[in-house]
């Protein structure tokens, strides 16, 4: 009764396959295969690609790097966003200007920011040197020093997508209720304890929602890596994308890079779902 | 008159036996030189209505020279010329991807000559009448070889590449600054013939204004950056150490064993000597890519510096502040060579110098074209005399001398107005080189690239202090073996010996 219903969800079906389930089908099947510069085509060598990258130690150290990376810039880029959030969330002059200057690092192009980046760290020529120098303190080695170089990409992340966190967190701001507020200056309550037993708690769902969707796009950074450090100075700054990218469209090992981007792909499922608990449970009270 | 009537009335001209074809001088290139590609030659085909494809490096380098060309090309022959350009990072596997799926996706490529162990069952022999033909005859034998692959020609020559050292002319012979040298390091300020004396030149003459620019100047530029060529800064830095002139049967490898030789001594001590530099480079020098380079020691930033022609040019051009102040000179060698046979350090009186015939830019036609006669033609006419005259005098194309005739300092000094002494240096660096008897190839291998990278990290790791130099290469051997158990050891080795054939050959 009613099949036919089934068949107007066929080109539904259809384009899902296309677009999701077929890539992905076919990423596994490349990843039991040594397809490879020298060897092309899907031949089937079981799992020794995976059994190999247990023992790849540079991808593991660029997880690691990634964790980091992706933890501290979206963190940070969220005290950031909220704090411009609730700048111009309240009653200051020339706010819409504000909203839009806010958010004008998002959209700029990233490949394009990154090489402007790269040339303010530039160590002899670069602006940022320049102006430390001015100010008589010592210029930097912002990208030849593993550490510096790590910070500096950690810098151009936050200043790209710290207006994203902005831009939510304003919409969300912009829709809460007015009642809790008017219940707490009637309760006394100052503004540090307004926002933190009203705004935050009532911003809670929002920014788990914030956090989660930039974890996400911050572990695929690559064009910031590519175009200020290329993953130097040694591998200081090398994340699992770039290492991906490198095995596979520089050395050209196509199974191999599969059976990473997989592993890298399930890492993230799971961490971000257990990430995605645990700030629900511990942020929104509410959780029905 | 346009140039595009022009071409076309000198083809129309051409095509109905007309005489006296300027064209070339018209477009900007110069006089047409007789021959079998040359613009009179190749304006009298017609390929109209015919496509032909082309991917190459971006523009500038080798990119430029290619679409100007296949420009002249469309409009002499008729033909359909589509260049796809692309960045050096994606140019393997935008070759590669259609090789393996089996399309045929371009006629022409223009490459990295070292990639011909992964390309070479997809490349197209180069014809008889083309390996004959007078300007392909004279090329120098060192880059036929590299040309080549076992017995068969399938890359077409188009540059010639090696590594050598420039340095500032002016400052070495700078009585002042001499005085200066010899009184702080007690001995004459000479051009380094090793990597100990090269650190020290450098070093001495880091973190100064030598030059009186009222800016601090520094001693040596180098390409540092982990995926930008640096490997090859490391193999000139290794080669004196560890390509001893007297053992036969590999660089890289042990031929016979296959083992790696990247972690033996030689290449150690060349590690170490290249992560002491550090203290001479520019701010950000650790981060230097090829691009860095140049405009460091060709912007007057630095005393030294050594890889592609590039730097030398981009000295040389004439907005330069240091035009004819530059000198070149083989590649720093050393007196301890590692000699893998005995597993002892060699003592030499003259410093053993290793000529590294670097990869360079090559050129290609696609076995699975449909249209290699109109390939070749079009090759045959980028590499022809008038063609890669104009090419040499533009530092930006990255096409550099490979024909016995481009070892003429009269060239140099009467077309692009150098001086007789710096001309002179640099044609005899470059012959030298050419016919040097220590000499050393790119790992000519499949998957050279995996090779490269894997050497690259571990090259960095050290430079970063993240690792020993031992260490470092230690781990880069084991990968290396990997690498050959994954690919094959025979067949690894079968390409490897093309590679040995030209090293030991003389």
């Amino acid at each position: 009764m009613y099949r036919q219903k089934y068949v107007f969800l066929l080109p539904g079906l259809l384009v899902l396959v296309a677009i999701i389930i077929f890539p992905l089908l076919f990423t596994v099947r490349v990843s039991f295969s040594s397809w490879d510069v020298f060897n092309p085509g899907l031949d089937y060598i079981g799992g020794r690609n995976y059994a190999r990258m247990w023992a790849d130690t540079r991808y593991w150290e660029a997880l690691g790097r990634l964790s980091v990376l992706a933890g501290a810039t979206v963190l940070i880029q969220y005290v950031l966003g909220f704090a411009l959030a609730l700048l111009v969330w309240g009653d200051v002059r020339a706010k819409r200007f504000f909203r839009v200057l806010f958010l004008i690092p998002m959209m700029t192009t990233p490949v394009i920011m990154s090489v402007i980046w790269r040339t303010i760290f530039h160590e002899s020529l670069g602006p940022l040197n320049g102006f430390l120098r001015a100010a008589g303190l010592s210029a930097q080695p912002w990208l030849s020093d593993a550490t510096l170089a790590f910070v500096s990409v950690m810098i151009v992340e936050i200043w790209q997508w710290t207006p994203f966190m902005f831009l939510l967190l304003l919409a969300g701001l912009m829709s809460l209720p007015r009642e809790p507020y008017l219940a707490a200056q009637i309760d006394g309550a100052g503004p540090v304890r307004t926002f933190f037993q009203v705004t935050f708690p009532m911003m809670a769902a929002i920014s788990v929602g914030a956090i989660l969707i930039r974890l996400i796009e911050a572990s695929k950074i690559m064009e910031t890596v590519y175009v200020m450090t290329s993953g130097g100075p040694g591998t200081a700054t090398e994340t699992s994308s770039y290492y991906i990218y490198i095995r596979g469209l520089r050395d050209f090992q196509l199974g191999y890079s599969a059976s990473l981007s997989l592993t890298y792909l399930i890492i993230m499922i799971i961490s971000l779902t257990i990430i995605a608990k645990v700030m629900i449970r511990l942020l929104v009270k509410d959780r029905t | 008159m346009s140039l595009k009537r022009t071409l076309l009335l000198s083809s129309a001209l051409c095509v109905s036996g007309g005489a006296g074809f300027a064209i070339s001088e018209e477009v900007g290139i110069g006089p047409d030189i007789p021959g079998m590609c040359s613009f009179e030659a190749i304006g009298a085909k017609d390929y109209s209505g015919r496509s032909l494809n082309i991917i190459t490096h971006a523009i500038p380098v080798i990119g430029e020279p290619t679409a100007l060309h296949a420009d002249h090309f469309q409009r002499l022959t008729g033909a359909n010329v589509n260049v796809v350009h692309v960045p050096f990072g994606d140019l393997f596997q935008r070759i590669m991807i259609p090789f393996q799926t089996g399309q045929a996706a371009y006629d022409v490529l223009f490459y990295g000559s070292l990639w011909v162990g992964d390309f070479h069952s997809y490349l197209a022999e180069i014809p008889a009448e083309f390996q004959e033909n007078p300007e392909m005859q004279a090329v120098t034998a060192t880059y036929r070889d590299v040309a080549t692959w076992g017995d068969r020609m399938l890359q077409f020559t188009m540059d010639g590449d090696r590594h050598y050292l420039k340095y500032r002319l002016d400052i070495f012979e700078n009585e002042e600054i001499q005085a200066r040298f010899r009184e702080e390091m007690g001995r004459d300020l000479t051009i380094p013939a090793t990597w100990e004396e090269y650190n020290e030149v450098a070093i001495f003459f880091s973190g100064w204004d030598w030059d009186g620019s009222g800016e601090t100047n520094y001693g040596s530029a180098e390409v540092v950056a982990r995926d930008d060529l640096m490997f090859s800064a490391f193999i000139s830095r290794a080669a004196p150490y560890a390509k001893h002139p007297d053992v036969t049967g590999g660089f890289f490898f042990d031929l016979e064993s296959m083992e790696p030789l990247i972690n033996t001594p030689g290449w150690v001590r060349g590690l170490e000597r290249f992560i002491e530099a550090r203290a001479a480079f520019p701010p950000g020098g650790t981060n230097f890519g090829l691009g860095d380079e140049i405009f460091s020691f060709g912007g007057g930033q630095t005393l030294m510096s050594y890889s592609w022609d590039d730097a030398f040019i981009q000295a040389m051009q004439e907005d330069s502040p240091i035009r004819n102040q530059v000198g070149a000179a083989m590649l720093p060698g050393a007196t301890e060579v590692w000699n893998r046979m005995t597993g002892e350090w060699d003592t030499f009186d003259e410093p053993n110098r290793a000529a590294y015939i670097t990869w360079g830019w090559t050129s290609a036609v696609a076995e699975a074209s449909q249209n290699k006669d109109m390939a070749f033609d079009y090759l045959c006419f980028f590499a022809n005399g008038a063609n890669t005259n104009h090419d040499l005098q533009v530092g930006r194309f990255g096409v550099n001398p490979y024909r016995e005739a481009h070892f003429d300092a009269s060239f140099w000094s009467e077309n692009m107005g150098w001086e007789d002494a710096t001309a002179q240096s640099y044609v005899e660096t470059l012959a030298a080189i050419d016919g040097h008897h220590n000499r050393v190839f790119d790992l000519r291998v499949p998957g050279v690239g995996q090779f490269m990278s894997s050497l690259a990290a571990g090259v960095s790791e050290a430079m970063a202090g993240q690792r020993s130099a031992q260490e470092a290469l230690d781990s880069v051997a084991d990968e290396w073996r990997q690498i050959v158990e994954r690919i094959g050891a025979d067949r690894v080795r079968d390409a490897y010996a093309n590679v040995v054939a030209l090293e030991d050959a003389r």
